[in-house]
């Protein structure tokens, strides 16, 4: 029984069926890799497991409870996170308070009205954010605006922001897309420290071959709408199916 | 002090003085001399002034933080004048229940029109609760006639009942005897400078709102606003439900908004439909806009400058023209007075628009901006680029 498990989704856009019949298991504590060409499905399946799209058939359970009907925001609460393809930050804000907010949300909900209490004068709030920032080596830069930071560090940011709110489900939708080499590797490196240091399962939808075989301990390979097979990353570089997937039939 | 940091404390000290003090500073000029149509110390427009600046103030903790603009903002100001007045009719004519019943009247429009208005955002939120205004303002002259008096607006009589008020008791609006009307003047050499009861119980509360809204700002809740207007996707991918914070915020410049409309009222007893029209849900926007959105103290000089260019530019007309241009040749005189005169008068609202227009292309920070660049000319520091923004430094 894995953390997130995923029975028979379908989803259809008029005449599209962009997923067909999606069987998934995600082990707790594992990196899951979702790979698969352009429009096989991968952002239309992890966009049903947030809440931002109800799937018209099957199933969606995160650790025992539904998550189908929920609203991102109640989702996230129960315990996943999500990292956008391009970084989803507060740019008119610091980055520090980029760092409170989601220590905000772990401490008081999804709604407090703390109005005239001060922010400085939280102080369990402020030394986790501190700390994350460390974490993610960004403390010196904690009063910039976030809209200033390279593309690097906001990727940083916003996976540190993620982190704050100590989720059980980390997914990931292409975080190096657009990114230079240098910036990849330092990608890998943090998400690979994370996996070890945490207790967290990581589920990453992506494209570069490099991230996902630097990473992953199992790969599932999606392609229109179904998943083709699920296995280990050294059986998926050779596996004749996914060769064709992503190659055509002239590969052979 | 206040439990806000030394920038805030400062902050709020100034805004107390130049309160306390209005009605020294705004009569720089004696009375009988040429530049006294420019002083703007008498109580009627010193009250509008900090009036206006509670409604502003509001009204930019809703588009200041959040970056929700509401086109409708003078129906709950509309709506608290006519609490008041109602309150003066029938209980009492002291104006702390006139004032209470604005605001929780205002606060509980503010949650209807809010709940629907808030399910869109950007440009069909605005025009929401445009409709929404007008509406009120179209009822108020109408069908809501019994409450509100159509187009005669509501006004207080002696036979109203007032159940509260003993026979012997103030006859204008008071605040436990003292009316608000009363004013003593002070003459100093060719000076004079009026105290009145109305703009201090005025003034006074607007310090508090002032108060509130600093530490509004400086609140987690206040940080969360501002993270709406930033990202609400990430606000909803982070656990954070925007709808409840946006509402409170709607709710809270609400009541902001009818203390005000009530403060209008407890000044002069008297609420017409007009206030609630969309000119003057315009008005507080450009006040917002003019002074800083966003900022503390923008709102609170937006509008003391619209609401001074609206009562002194106003009052400048030809014969004023030709005694200032009275020294130059006839034929010069004249032309002068032809060039300057669409400007002033009935006109004030074209040398306003064209003020507008140069702060937002200029300064889009407002006139806290401009404040904000020639203090940093006057201390010769280089301008750095993330403070450039004109947004007050948040808390941290």
């Amino acid at each position: 029984m894995g953390i997130l498990e995923v029975k028979n989704v379908g989803k259809r856009f008029g005449g599209l069926q962009a997923l067909g019949d999606v069987n998934l298991s995600i082990a707790e504590g594992s990196v899951h890799a979702i790979i698969g060409p352009n429009g096989a499905g991968k952002s239309t399946l992890l966009n049903c497991l947030v809440g931002k799209l109800i799937p018209d058939t099957g199933s969606v359970m995160f650790d025992g409870q539904s998550v189908l009907g929920r609203k991102p925001y109640e989702i996230n609460q129960m315990g996943i996170s999500r990292v956008f393809q391009t970084p989803e930050i507060f740019g008119d804000l610091t980055v520090m308070e980029n760092m409170l907010i989601p220590c905000f949300a772990k401490r008081d909900g999804a709604f407090e009205l703390n109005a005239i209490t001060r922010v400085v004068n939280q102080h369990d709030v402020i030394d986790k954010a501190e700390a994350m920032l460390s974490d993610m080596n960004m403390i010196e830069k904690r009063h910039m605006h976030a809209s200033s930071l390279s593309r690097g560090d906001k990727r940083r940011l916003e996976i540190g922001m993620c982190l704050a709110q100590d989720p059980r489900l980390l997914l990931l939708d292409e975080p190096t897309a657009g990114m230079a080499r240098a910036d990849t590797n330092n990608t890998i490196d943090l998400l690979k420290q994370i996996s070890d240091e945490r207790d967290i399962t990581i589920a990453i939808i992506e494209h570069d071959m490099h991230v996902v075989f630097s990473l992953a301990q199992r790969i599932t390979v999606l392609a229109q709408g179904t998943p083709l097979v699920e296995d280990t990353p050294d059986k998926i570089k050779g596996h004749p199916k996914v060769r064709e997937a992503y190659l055509g039939e002239t590969a052979h | 002090m206040f439990g806000l940091n030394t920038k805030d404390t400062t902050l709020l000290l100034i805004v107390a003085m130049l309160t306390m003090f209005a009605p020294f500073i705004l009569n720089p000029f004696p009375a009988d001399s040429a530049m006294a149509q420019f002083n703007a110390g008498y109580p009627d427009l010193m009250q509008r002034f900090v009036i206006f600046g509670i409604f502003a103030i509001g009204f930019n903790i809703l588009f200041g933080l959040t970056g929700y603009l509401s086109f409708g903002h003078a129906a709950f100001l509309g709506v608290g004048s006519y609490s008041a007045v109602w309150m003066m009719k029938l209980l009492t004519m002291n104006v702390i229940p006139a004032i209470a019943l604005s605001v929780i009247v205002a606060g509980l429009f503010s949650v209807v029109i809010g709940y629907v208005s808030l399910r869109r955002s950007g440009i069909y939120f605005s025009i929401l609760t445009l409709a929404f205004a007008q509406m009120s303002f179209n009822l108020a002259y109408s069908v809501l006639t019994p409450i509100t008096n159509g187009e005669t607006g509501l006004q207080i009589s002696l036979s109203d009942p007032r159940i509260l008020d003993g026979a012997g008791a103030a006859r204008y609006p008071n605040l436990f005897g003292a009316e608000m009307n009363d004013a003593t003047t002070l003459f100093l050499g060719g000076w004079s400078f009026t105290f009145s009861v109305g703009y201090y119980v005025c003034a006074v509360i607007m310090l508090l709102c002032f108060y509130l809204s600093v530490r509004i700002f400086r609140s987690p809740f206040g940080m969360m606003l501002r993270a709406v207007k930033s990202n609400q996707q990430r606000m909803n991918y982070t656990g954070l439900n925007t709808k409840p914070y946006t509402l409170a915020a709607f709710v809270i410049s609400g009541m902001y908004a009818g203390l005000a409309g009530g403060l209008l009222a407890a000044m002069d007893p008297l609420a017409g439909a007009e206030r609630m029209q969309w000119t003057a849900s315009g008005e507080v926007v450009l006040m917002t806009i003019l002074g800083g959105a966003g900022t503390l103290i923008g709102p609170v000089l937006g509008a003391g400058f619209i609401k001074y260019f609206e009562n002194i530019f106003s009052k400048i007309n030809d014969s004023v023209l030709h005694s200032w241009f009275s020294f130059m040749p006839d034929g010069i005189e004249d032309l002068m007075v032809t060039l300057v005169h669409p400007f002033v008068g009935k006109g004030w609202s074209l040398t306003l628009g064209i003020m507008f227009m140069l702060v937002v292309t200029f300064l889009p920070g407002g006139l806290v901006e401009g404040g904000q660049r020639i203090g940093r000319l006057l201390r010769r520091k280089p301008a750095k680029d993330d403070s450039a923004s004109g947004k007050t430094e948040p808390a941290e």
